[in-house]
């Protein structure tokens, strides 16, 4: 399923004496089974332009096609439902939204709220919440006798058994510590690769872009700025720290590699192990 | 529909009106609530209006402004003015509709009444709008300070008020948040049956409460570590001045309150 | 030779009701004038610690010493006179309605002169850079700046030590920078003593001295240096590795020939340079 925003403008309380233009004049496509990554500076607009990915906000001009559906600027939509059901969207700390008195019901909320049986969400609770690398007993505890980072999986597993087929994820790891953070990373990435699920990431983590992404799409100040592939993106550190953004401290590291020792290498380098077998090949192979 | 509302904001500027003493401001707006009782006649509601037209104009704040901001309580006014319109039933016919009869009376009650609410609302629109919501606390507290010898907690009122003012652009915010995170998992608040919608407000109210519980233990935390104990040998940053436009307009008010009043004798 | 300015002695410590003793007699000190990191992974204790030492709980064994001060119930606001501290989440400890009534407070409660009041706020605004906020409301600014505020906060009261709980974990690498900047700044000019509790490497690697958590219990004292050693070590206790380590790793891997340790990024380079200039 495909999602494309075309010329899509926002105002939060338009037509009152604290309009705010938010968004303007946004259009990209998101193919099926693509990792595409959105980053931008804080207030750049992209807590916005998250929100039209599933219709939780509609434009005030322009419109998003998410699969079979347009939502256009303007016109009443009715049943949003399967909208919210394919696009599933993890927002930042959402361990705030756990609720139920145990987990297994909390998990079971969403997959219901889209007319799944009470037996097959259960069964899906009980999967989806290996998958997120707790164990089911966990299930008839109350979400909030947990722990911070078990209740994130918690709520992770939470829009994973909605099963959708795009998922959006808001700063997904803020928080975290570092092995929390791989793996939580490591588990959205086996996820995307094996059922081909589209993920959106929403980051300020130029890591996961030039780690997770295939496409970048960068905002400033409300306006795509940048289309393209992580690799082309950092390749113009310049430009980045205009718009208020670093590289990733690999690529930065190349840089400085390159003016110290006044050789370059033929490209930008997303990966440690990249640069390695690049500097490796550089300098003629391994020292003998 | 609340974004929208000017109704207690605060738009900074500096008008002389902006830079009264807050509780010449509130001191202000209760007297005149009291005051404008005191008009029954078209003159008093003339003159009440002239006096609230030209506190809007030195507070250099328009009143197309007041009017877009303040959308829906007109629609209110404006209500009113119809129901009374109809309601009365004394007076000369002005105009008789069949099923309506419009009487002379209706018309000036109609017309009375939605100038009272038209410039309470205006007032006290003005009092919020030119005041920040701290200044308003802190103008309570000083005004509520003489109570405090039969021990009525002027201090911890005003602490709380201010905590909550503090507060509420926060709770609205996370509100918002968890709305759509519950939303984007299949939630409805906005159709289906009232059962539905009013079941649908526990999601929304769990991790609410949850979280303003979690805030208000940090707040208290970060609060002690930095010596709070209490109002007792706390000394204020923000002192409050009167100078003499603040007497000057508690002096207007009170001469609008002599012309009220013999408007209403002599008419 | 340097003053001691917190000392714990064999703590151990349970919440109440708890089933397990968050903290093993843990025991540490920390110099005047001194940064002190200490790190571990969520859960590793590290957080008790904060809470302990500014008297929220106390310890069911040993001893806790602010400034020479034995840390008990009847001394506890004494303590915190010397203790100042910037917590987790930004919103949460903004108390006043603006900035510079935030930043007032503290000194409020501690029935500082209206003068002096104004004098020590625009002081450590301007130290903090936020000179130009002073009546921005809370739900204006960003996360970076809630925390700058909150240093400021700290700063006007004049504490002699400086206790960060995870103030940099959720902000964004803007807002971190931000935060992390001011804290060395303000070391090496009021040589401030400075403790921060964190899972963050980058702020760590900048401390003197760094004390590694796990499970309760003192894992590894010693310098950055020493700490980053332990290499692998660290990511079994949930920690992650420098750039420069994992890098120099990965060079190996690839047959890259590194002599011995490099422990810094500009050491990495300048041996990559030179290596590359032999041939």
């Amino acid at each position: 399923m495909d999602i494309s925003l075309q010329k899509v403008e926002y105002r939060y309380a338009a037509g009152s004496p604290f309009e705010k233009k938010a968004i303007e004049d946004i259009s990209f496509t998101i193919p099926s089974g693509q990792c595409v990554a959105i980053i931008g500076h804080t207030g750049s607009g992209k807590s916005t332009l998250l929100l039209h990915l599933n219709a939780l906000l509609k434009p005030t001009s322009g419109s998003v096609v998410i699969g079979d559906r347009t939502v256009k600027a303007g016109r009443k939509e009715k049943d949003l439902k399967p909208i919210r059901q394919k696009v599933g969207i993890v927002f930042q700390f959402p361990e705030q939204q756990l609720f139920e008195e145990n987990v297994m019901k909390d998990i079971c909320y969403g997959p219901m709220n889209f007319g799944v049986s009470e037996e097959e969400a259960k069964k899906r609770a009980r999967y989806w919440i290996e998958q997120v690398g707790l164990s089911q007993e966990i299930l008839e505890d109350s979400p909030f006798d947990l722990s911070g980072g078990q209740m994130r999986r918690v709520a992770i597993a939470g829009v994973l058994a909605m099963e959708p087929e795009v998922l959006v994820l808001d700063e997904p790891t803020a928080g975290l510590d570092p092995r929390g953070r791989k793996e939580i990373m490591d588990m959205f990435y086996q996820l995307h690769k094996k059922r081909n699920l589209t993920l959106i990431l929403v980051t300020h983590s130029m890591e996961d872009a030039a780690e997770y992404a295939d496409q970048v799409v960068v905002l400033n100040k409300g306006r795509k700025v940048h289309e393209g592939t992580p690799r082309d993106l950092f390749a113009d550190a310049e430009r980045l720290a205009e718009w208020g953004l670093g590289v990733p401290e690999v690529v930065r590291f190349q840089r400085l590699l390159e003016e110290k020792t006044g050789r370059s290498l033929p490209g930008v380098c997303l990966s440690i192990d990249e640069l390695a077998a690049a500097w490796n090949e550089q300098s003629g192979g391994p020292a003998v | 529909m609340m974004e929208k509302m000017i109704f207690g904001r605060y738009i900074p500027a500096d008008s002389l009106v902006h830079r009264m003493d807050p509780r010449a401001k509130l001191v202000f707006v209760f007297a005149f609530i009291a005051i404008i009782f005191l008009a029954d006649n078209v003159w008093a509601y003339a003159l009440a209006a002239i006096f609230t037209l030209a506190s809007i104009w030195l507070s250099g704040i328009t009143v197309r402004f007041l009017i877009s901001g303040l959308k829906p309580v007109m629609i209110l006014i404006a209500f009113t003015f119809v129901l009374q319109l109809f309601f009365a039933r004394e007076g000369q016919v002005i105009l008789d509709l069949g099923l309506f009869t419009i009487y002379e009376e209706g018309v000036r009650q109609a017309l009375m009444i939605s100038t009272q609410f038209l410039l309470l609302v205006f007032m006290t629109s003005l009092l919020t709008l030119t005041t920040t919501p701290i200044s308003i606390t802190d103008g309570l507290e000083s005004l509520l300070n003489p109570l405090k010898k039969i021990r009525f907690p002027a201090h911890e009122l005003a602490l709380m008020m201010s905590i909550a003012l503090r507060f509420i652009p926060t709770l609205m915010d996370e509100t918002d948040k968890i709305m759509k995170a519950q939303m984007a998992r299949g939630s409805d608040m906005s159709s289906g049956p009232v059962k539905d919608r009013i079941k649908a407000v526990v999601p929304l109210m769990i991790p609410l409460f949850v979280n303003a519980f979690k805030r208000a233990e940090d707040l208290a935390t970060a609060m002690e570590v930095r010596g709070y104990r209490g109002g007792e040998g706390r000394t204020k940053y923000r002192l409050l001045q009167w100078h003499l436009r603040d007497t000057l307009a508690l002096f207007s008010l009170v001469l609008l309150a002599g012309l009220l009043g013999s408007l209403r004798i002599w008419l | 030779m340097a003053r001691e300015i917190i000392s714990l002695n064999s703590i151990t410590f349970r919440y109440p009701g708890g089933d397990h003793d968050v903290l093993k007699n843990v025991s540490f000190s920390v110099q005047e004038g001194e940064w002190v990191a200490i790190v571990g992974h969520n859960g590793s204790g590290k957080s008790t610690l904060a809470k302990l030492m500014n008297g929220l709980y106390f310890p069911d064994k040993g001893s806790i010493q602010i400034v020479g001060i034995s840390l008990e119930k009847d001394t506890v606001w004494e303590t915190r006179k010397h203790i100042g501290m910037v917590f987790q989440n930004p919103d949460n400890q903004f108390v006043g309605t603006t900035v510079q009534d935030d930043v007032a407070f503290g000194l409020e409660n501690h029935g500082v002169p209206h003068e002096e009041m104004v004098k020590r706020v625009n002081r450590a605004l301007k130290q903090v850079k936020m000179d130009d906020f002073l009546n921005q409301e809370p739900h204006h600014l960003s996360g970076g700046q809630k925390q700058r505020v909150a240093m400021a906060s700290v700063l006007a009261l004049r504490p002699d030590i400086i206790i960060l709980d995870e103030a940099t974990s959720m902000l964004d690498p803007t807002g971190r920078q931000e935060v992390i900047g001011l804290v060395r700044s303000l070391k090496e000019e009021q040589e401030m003593t400075v403790l921060s509790i964190t899972h963050d490497l980058e702020e760590a690697a900048k401390a003197d001295r760094m004390i590694v958590m796990n499970q309760g219990e003192v894992y590894r004292t010693g310098t950055p240096r020493e700490i980053f050693e332990l290499g692998d070590e660290l990511v079994q206790l949930g920690l992650d590795l420098p750039f420069y380590l994992k890098m120099g790793n990965a060079l190996k891997a690839q047959g890259v020939q590194l002599s011995g340790q490099h422990l810094t990024e500009e050491e990495l380079v300048n041996e990559l340079w030179t290596s590359h200039c032999k041939k």
